[in-house]
C-alpha cells in the first residue's frame, strides 16, 4: 500500500503528467476556441493525428524538427480549416463531420505514411524536439523538477493557457466569438462577422491540436506510428468540457486525465497483483465518472452545434 | 421526391469519394486504372470474391444498424466497438459451455446472450446521458477502451486456451453458423443481418415504441412536452442499439472465428458509422450501405494484393463518403441545377 502513495506521490509521477498532459491541453483549448464559436470539435482527434505526421515529415524532409513543428501547425490549421468549411459552408452535422473528419485523418495518415516511407506500422526516426532547461527556474528544488526540463511544445503549453484565457476573456476579439457561440442572431445583429469568428477559432483550433500531435511525434518520440493519437482527442474534447470552455479549466481537467495514465503506467511497473488490464482502464473511467457530471453540473455555449444563417 | 434527392446524393458522395481515392493512387504514382480494376475484381470477379463480399457485408449490416437506431432516437452511438466485443465474448463463453443443448437451441441462446450483453453494455452510456447529461459520444468512446479490456482480462483470467495467444478454445461444430455456400465462409449470419434488417425497420415504423424513439429523436424538447419520458427512451435506445451492435461480434464468433480472440475486430464498430451515415439511418439503407462498404473491403483486400496499393485507400474513402454525405449543401453548391430543384419544390 505505502507503495502505491509513493508512486502516486512521487514528483516523477507529475513530472510525467505534466507531459502526458500536454497534447490533451493544447487539442482541449483547441476544443474550446472551436465550441465557443459553436462549432462542436470532435475532429480533434483527427487534428492531433494529422499535425503528429506532418511534423515527422517536416522533419524527414529538411532535418530541423522547428520546421516540422512548423508543418504540424499548418497541416492542423488547413484541417480545421477544411473543417470549418464543412461544417460553416455546407452545414453538415458537426458530430457526424468530426467522425468523417478522423476517419479520413486516420486513412490519409496510415497510407502515406507506406507512401512515404514504404512501411506499414511506423516512420523512420527523424529529428526530434530537444529538451531546453529553463534557467533559475530549474535551480529550485521540487518546482524546477517539476517545471524546467521539458520539450519547448511543454512550455508553448502553458503560454497558450494563459494566452487563451487573456483572448477569451479580456479582449473585445473572445467577447466576439463567445457572443457568435451563445447567440449568434444577436451577434449578427451587432455587426459582428459571425462567420469570420467561426472560421478563425476552428482555424486555430486545428494549429492547437496540430501542435499538441507535434509534441507526441517529435516531443515525446522522434517518430510517426499509425493511430498514434489514440483517442487524445476525444479526452481533450471532454477535458474541455470538464474543464467549462474555459482554457484554464481545460488544462486542469488535460492535466487530471494524464495524472492518471501516470499513476496507471507507473503502478504496471510494480507488482500489484492485479491484472494490467484493470489497471489500464483508470483513465477512461476517470473520464467518464468526470463528465458523468460527479464533480460539476456543466453548462455550454447556448448555441452549440446549430447552424447559423448570417441576416436571415 | 426528396428521398430520390438522398439517394441520388448518396451516389455523388460515392462517385466523388473514389474520384479523390483516384486521384490519391495517380499521386502515388500506381495506375487508377488497374487499381479500380481489381478493386472491382475483387469485390465481384468471382463467386468466391462475391461471397467474400458478403462475408465482409455481414458485420456492417449489425454494426450499421446500430448507429443508425442510435442517430434515430437523437444519440450518437460509437461505441459499437465495445459493444461487439462483449457481444462476441459472452456469445463465445455460452456457446463453449452449454454443448448439451441441441444445436439450433444452442446457436439461438448464445446469439441472444451476446445480444444481451452488448444491449447492457450500452446501457450504462445511454443511463448517464438520461442522469446526468453526459455526451455519448464521449461516453461510448471511453466504454470501447473499458469493454476491449475488460473482455480481455475475463478472457485471460479464466477462459484462456493453452498456448501463446489469447482465445478461447475452439467452438464444437453444432454451435458453429451452418455455411450458406459450400467452399466459402459465408454462413447463415448474413441471413439472420437481413432478419434484423427487417424487424428494426418494422419497430421503427409500425410501433408505438419505434415512434417514440423517433420522436425523441427528432426534437427532445417537442417529446418531453408530449409527455414522452425522454429519458427512459434514450436508455431504451442504447439498449436495442447495443444489442444489434453484439450481434455483430456473436455471429463473427459463431460464424467466422469460431472462437474468441482479443482485439479480433479490425474495427467494424466505426465502420457502422459511416455506413448508417450513408444508408441515411434507414435499416433498408444500412443494407445497401453494408454491401457497398463489404465489397469495398472485399475488393480493397485484392487491391493491396495485386496492384500493391495499401488497402487503407479504402479508409480514406470511407471518411470521404461520410463528409460528403453530411454535407449535402456540398453538391448544392457543385451542381446548383439541384438547388434550383429544391427550390421548386419549397414552392409546391
Amino acid at each position: 500500500m505505502s507503495e502505491i502513495i509513493e508512486v502516486i506521490f512521487s514528483i516523477n509521477t507529475f513530472t510525467a503528467a505534466i507531459r502526458m498532459a500536454t497534447p490533451i491541453a493544447m487539442a482541449a483549448i483547441g476544443g474550446v476556441f472551436s465550441e465557443r464559436s459553436g462549432i462542436i470539435n470532435i475532429g480533434l482527434e483527427g487534428m492531433i493525428l494529422t499535425g503528429a505526421f506532418a511534423a515527422v515529415v517536416g522533419s524527414f524532409f529538411t532535418g530541423s524538427p522547428w520546421l516540422g513543428l512548423l508543418a504540424a501547425i499548418l497541416a492542423g490549421s488547413l484541417l480545421g480549416l477544411l473543417f470549418a468549411f464543412f461544417t460553416i459552408k455546407f452545414k453538415a452535422d458537426h458530430v457526424v463531420a468530426g467522425v468523417g473528419l478522423n476517419i479520413l485523418a486516420l486513412g490519409i495518415t496510415t497510407w502515406l505514411m507506406q507512401v512515404v516511407w514504404g512501411q506499414k506500422g511506423a516512420s523512420p526516426e527523424v529529428n526530434g524536439l530537444p529538451e531546453i532547461t529553463l534557467p533559475i527556474l530549474n535551480k529550485i528544488p521540487i518546482l524546477g523538477d517539476l517545471l524546467a526540463f521539458h520539450s519547448p511544445i511543454v512550455y508553448i503549453m502553458f503560454v497558450t493557457v494563459f494566452l487563451s484565457w487573456l483572448l477569451l476573456f479580456k479582449t473585445s476579439l473572445g467577447l466576439r466569438i463567445r457572443m457568435t457561440g451563445e447567440h449568434p442572431e444577436a451577434a449578427d445583429t451587432l455587426g459582428i462577422n459571425v462567420y469570420f469568428m467561426q472560421y478563425f477559432s476552428v482555424t486555430l483550433s486545428g494549429a492547437l491540436a496540430g501542435m499538441g500531435g507535434a509534441y507526441l511525434s517529435l516531443g515525446q518520440l522522434s517518430w510517426f506510428s499509425s493511430n498514434m493519437s489514440a483517442g487524445r482527442g476525444y479526452m481533450a474534447l471532454a477535458a474541455n468540457i470538464f474543464g467549462q470552455w474555459n482554457p484554464i479549466g481545460a488544462f486542469a481537467a488535460s492535466f487530471l486525465f494524464s495524472f492518471s495514465d501516470a499513476v496507471q503506467m507507473r503502478l504496471q511497473g510494480i507488482n500489484l497483483n492485479l491484472a494490467s488490464e484493470l489497471i489500464q482502464m483508470i483513465p477512461y473511467l476517470l473520464t467518464v465518472i468526470v463528465l458523468a457530471g460527479a464533480v460539476v453540473k456543466s453548462k455550454p455555449p447556448a448555441a452549440l452545434g446549430e447552424h447559423y444563417e448570417v441576416g436571415k | 421526391m426528396s428521398k430520390y434527392k438522398n439517394i441520388l446524393n448518396s451516389i455523388l458522395a460515392i462517385i466523388f469519394a473514389l474520384f479523390v481515392g483516384a486521384v490519391l493512387i495517380k499521386i502515388s504514382g500506381h495506375s487508377v486504372k488497374e487499381a479500380y480494376y481489381y478493386l472491382f475484381y475483387g469485390a465481384f470477379g468471382t463467386s468466391y470474391n462475391f461471397a467474400q463480399t458478403l462475408l465482409m457485408t455481414t458485420p456492417l449490416i449489425f454494426t450499421g444498424l446500430a448507429v443508425a437506431i442510435g442517430f434515430q432516437s437523437g444519440l450518437f452511438n460509437i461505441g459499437g466497438e465495445g459493444q461487439l466485443y462483449w457481444g462476441a465474448f459472452v456469445t463465445a463463453i455460452i456457446a463453449i459451455k452449454f454443448t448439451l443443448l441441441p444445436g439450433y437451441l444452442l446457436i439461438f441462446i448464445a446469439l441472444l446472450g451476446g445480444a444481451l450483453a452488448g444491449g447492457l453494455w450500452a446501457a450504462f452510456p445511454g443511463y448517464l446521458k438520461a442522469k446526468t447529461g453526459a455526451h455519448e459520444v464521449i461516453t461510448t468512446i471511453m466504454f470501447n477502451y473499458i469493454g476491449i479490456l475488460a473482455t480481455t482480462f475475463l478472457l485471460k483470467r479464466y477462459f484462456k486456451a493453452d498456448g501463446p495467444v489469447d482465445q478461447t478454445v475452439m467452438l464444437t461444430k453444432k454451435a458453429r453458423l451452418p455455411e450458406l455456400i459450400t467452399n466459402t465462409r459465408l454462413t447463415w449470419a448474413i441471413i439472420i443481418g437481413i432478419i434484423v434488417v427487417f424487424l428494426v425497420d418494422q419497430l421503427l415504423k409500425r410501433t408505438a415504441i419505434g415512434f417514440d424513439l423517433k420522436v425523441v429523436g427528432e426534437n427532445i424538447f417537442a417529446a418531453e412536452y408530449a409527455g414522452i419520458k425522454t429519458g427512459k427512451y434514450t436508455i431504451l435506445a442504447m439498449i436495442i442499439s447495443g444489442a444489434v451492435a453484439g450481434l455483430a461480434g456473436g455471429t463473427i464468433v459463431l460464424g467466422v472465428l469460431h472462437r474468441f480472440i482479443t482485439n479480433f475486430s479490425p474495427g467494424y464498430g466505426f465502420t457502422g458509422i459511416a455506413v448508417a451515415v450513408l444508408g441515411r439511418n434507414k435499416p433498408w439503407g444500412v443494407l445497401l450501405a453494408a454491401f457497398l462498404f463489404g465489397a469495398l473491403e472485399a475488393g480493397g483486400m485484392a487491391m493491396q494484393l495485386f496492384a500493391d496499393i495499401p488497402s487503407d485507400l479504402m479508409e480514406i474513402v470511407q471518411g470521404l463518403v461520410i463528409l460528403f454525405v453530411a454535407a449535402p449543401a456540398i453538391f448544392e453548391i457543385i451542381f446548383p441545377v439541384i438547388k434550383k430543384n429544391r427550390g421548386v419544390e419549397s414552392n409546391v
